[in-house]
């Protein structure tokens, strides 16, 4: 095999990869192409064996492949990441949401849609009567949630599979907005930052 | 005449102009908040404060007078710092609300705050909390007092321009705040303005509040339409958000200055008038009551007028543009040797500020577009002999359907005329086209296009084009400003009127220029 191991690459300075010149064994090809099929069952035999000795109960600790079970197993998160968008409630249970349209200004992709009314309260003075998001639409830019004055929108449920049967299934209302929970104990910036931070 | 300097440029002035009115005929803006051309100095606010060499003290632009020899900077660093400090000074007790603020975006105290103000506040008390939060105090009018920042405009304009009095201001020092007079409702024609004055949020619009964003909105220059006096405004328009009011295209008028015209003002009626353009519209054509599309609808009309040969006729309600009235005059009158008149306006209430009883935009135009004004259809038509009549714009024209072989009506809304119609046409309104209306005053005035024509609809210039073209006289108009120079060139009081030349501000019929417009 030494005849076939190749050049290794050189960065160019914009960080890319160069690759050098094919070699003669690659230019053949069917060599190549051989050690491909022995690299691939060499993992499958060893990943079958794992998992079979996973099934009788053997080797628990060693991890059979990279794949993730899902959706039984979940991929671990990071607490900030962005996925699936709720509306924050007021002690109360009302919106905290006030309509003033900072999100659906910023928002990138158009796809959030305010339409605001009066709220009885005149402390509070205006509440949305409509907020939808669609989500099939939506880029995941987070910019709705920095750009709310109220912290009324957060990206926080870790909820990752969106999918639904058409596009207008898509779209979140006001009320599925409001029933999302956060995934964890809410953490602030500053908390989260001490624990990742020191 | 004084002459002086002002940031390093001289201007000469005369006698008794104001420091902030100086600095204008320079175009440098001096910040103010309680100054308004329209109203009486009241020099509360303390923001156009600016620096005059020789005078120990910052001196308030909007009252000093401007004398000779005089030497004034308005943007050194002196003057931004009092900017700064009076700023934080007014921002002691507001709210900051801007998130639920209706203003926000068009506001004074965000816009100068950005342009002049310090970072952050350094007063550790509580805010003074005003007895008004969302208060109405007339049926389209919210007073937050709060927000207020006690520039006394509104009551200067209650006290000023409308007498009402409605207005005052009570209690003292930071527990200030603007108050009815006992008994009072801010009702009057006119209660509107204080919306516009209100340099903050303190006072807003019940009828536009929370539809929208004020920078989702494209401005238009326009006329209203609500009566002759053909007050200058934007309109307002939300273009790319169609999930706001309904769907509704018209957020709002404004009144837009036209020292000539209306000053900076205009009246309720005509303000919420805006609410027909997207209100119940003719949307498809109809002959004999069915829908049809547009083509056969012409084509029926065309039909039946080529019977009637030269025993038609035009009418036209005074809400025709000028364009439209000439090009209903050059095909009814001219190329087919029929008649051409228009409808009597109606009338309606009338005050002395700027309302007129006239409750047309364009009365004067068809006066010197068609000349002969008609106060009973059936009766008019008679006397002619007509056959066969167009009808544009609304008019009762009960009765007329039996005396004629055939009417077509080019109609904007569902109404009287259009329930008379063998063949009805969807047209524009003025939001929707190009073109010019002429004022009591003879004043030839620039609409222009807002939105294009409610779907279903066509502009009612081009329907005109389409029919001249059906019944074998083609005019060779692309747009609107081709038939107003038609016009120009035929009719002697518009000559030498352009759409190009009529500018912001209009011009006068027989003046052949536009006037010099002033500098703002
Ligand atoms: S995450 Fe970005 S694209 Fe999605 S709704 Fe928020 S602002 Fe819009
Ligand atoms: S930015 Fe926040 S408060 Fe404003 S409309 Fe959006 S969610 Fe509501
Ligand atoms: S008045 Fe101006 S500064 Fe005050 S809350 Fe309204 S927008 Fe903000
Ligand atoms: S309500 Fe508005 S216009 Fe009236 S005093 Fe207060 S800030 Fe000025
Ligand atoms: S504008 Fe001069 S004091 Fe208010």
């Amino acid at each position: 095999m030494e005849a076939v191991a190749r050049k290794p690459g050189t960065v160019t300075p914009a960080g890319g990869v160069k690759r050098g010149p094919l070699t003669f064994w690659e230019r053949v090809y069917v060599v190549e192409a051989a050690r491909g099929v022995w690299i691939t069952t060499v993992h499958f035999f060893r990943n079958m064996g794992y998992h079979f000795l996973h099934l009788v109960g053997l080797a628990k600790g060693r991890q059979a492949a990279v794949t993730v079970q899902y959706p039984e197993e979940r991929r671990y998160l990071p607490p900030r990441s962005r996925t699936r968008h709720r509306i924050v409630r007021r002690d109360d249970g009302s919106p905290r949401c006030v309509g003033c349209m900072m999100c659906e200004t910023i928002c990138p992709a158009r796809c959030i849609y305010i339409v605001a009314e009066e709220d009885p309260d005149p402390n509070i003075e205006k509440r949305p009567k409509r907020f939808d998001i669609d989500l099939g639409m939506c880029v995941f830019c987070g910019f709705c949630v920095e750009a709310c004055p109220e912290d009324a929108i957060r990206m926080d449920t870790q909820m990752v599979d969106l999918a639904a049967y058409s596009r207008r299934g898509m779209i979140l209302t006001l009320d599925q907005l409001l029933a999302g929970e956060p995934a964890g104990p809410v953490e602030s910036i500053n908390a989260l930052g001490e624990r990742v931070h020191g | 005449m004084p002459k002086l300097t002002i940031d390093g440029r001289e201007v000469e002035v005369a006698p008794g102009t104001t420091l902030i009115e100086a600095a204008r005929r320079l175009a440098i803006h001096i910040p103010h908040y309680c100054y308004h051309r329209g109203l009486s100095i009241a020099g509360n606010c303390r923001m156009c404060l600016v620096e005059v060499e020789g005078v120990p003290k910052m001196m308030i632009a909007c009252h000093t007078q401007a004398a000779d020899g005089m030497v004034v900077h308005t943007d050194n660093d002196k003057c931004r710092e009092y900017r700064a400090a009076i700023l934080e000074f007014i921002l002691v007790n507001h709210p900051l609300d801007c998130p639920v603020c209706d203003q926000a975006g068009e506001c004074k105290l965000q816009n100068y705050y950005m342009e002049h103000g310090t970072a952050g506040s350094r007063v550790d008390e509580d805010k003074v909390k005003k007895r008004a939060k969302a208060k109405q105090i007339g049926p389209n009018i919210m007073l937050d007092s709060e927000r207020c920042i006690l520039c006394s405009r509104c009551v200067r304009f209650t006290d000023e321009i409308t007498h009402t009095h409605e207005l005052g201001i009570t209690e003292r020092a930071d527990h200030s705040e603007i108050t009815l007079a006992p008994g009072a409702w801010l009702d009057n024609r006119y209660a509107g303005c204080v919306v516009d004055l209100c340099p903050v949020g303190a006072l807003t619009d019940r009828d536009f509040r929370f539809k929208c964003r004020v920078w989702y909105l494209t401005a238009v220059d326009s006329i209203c339409t609500g009566c002759a006096r053909g007050c200058n405004i934007t309109i307002h328009v939300n273009r790319d958000r169609p999930h706001k009011a309904g769907g509704t295209r018209v957020m709002r008028y404004k009144p837009r200055e036209n020292p000539a015209v209306n000053q900076w003002w205009m009246c309720d009626a005509g303000r919420y008038s805006y609410k027909q353009i997207d209100h119940e519209r003719v949307d498809s054509a109809a002959v004999d009551g069915r829908p049809v599309a547009v083509e056969q609808a012409l084509d029926a009309s065309a039909a039946a007028l080529k019977r009637a040969a030269a025993a038609v006729a035009v009418l036209c309600a005074t809400t025709a543009t000028n364009e439209e009235l000439f090009l209903a005059r050059a095909l009814f009158a001219g190329a087919l040797g029929g008649h051409a008149a228009y409808l009597a306006p109606p009338q309606g209430e009338q005050d002395d500020l700027l309302l007129l009883a006239d409750q047309s935009p364009n009365t004067r135009g068809a006066q010197e577009i068609l000349g002969t004004e008609v106060r009973d259809p059936v009766g008019w038509v008679k006397a002619h002999g007509v056959k066969a009549v167009v009808v544009v714009g609304e008019a009762d024209l009960t009765g007329l359907k039996a005396e004629v072989d055939h009417l077509t009506v080019i109609a904007t809304h569902p109404g009287k005329a259009a329930a008379q119609a063998h063949v009805l046409l969807p047209g524009s309104v003025h939001a929707e086209v190009e073109g010019t209306f002429t004022n009591h005053a003879g004043r030839v005035q620039r609409l222009r296009v807002a939105v294009p024509p409610i779907r279903g609809a066509v502009e009612t210039w081009r329907l005109l084009l389409e029919l001249a073209g059906r019944l074998g006289h083609p005019f060779d108009f692309a747009f609107e400003d081709d038939i107003f120079a038609a016009l120009a060139s035929q009719l002697a009081p518009f000559a030498g009127l352009s759409h190009d030349n009529l500018g912001r501000r209009g011009a006068l019929l027989g003046s052949g220029a536009p006037q010099p417009t002033e500098v703002v």
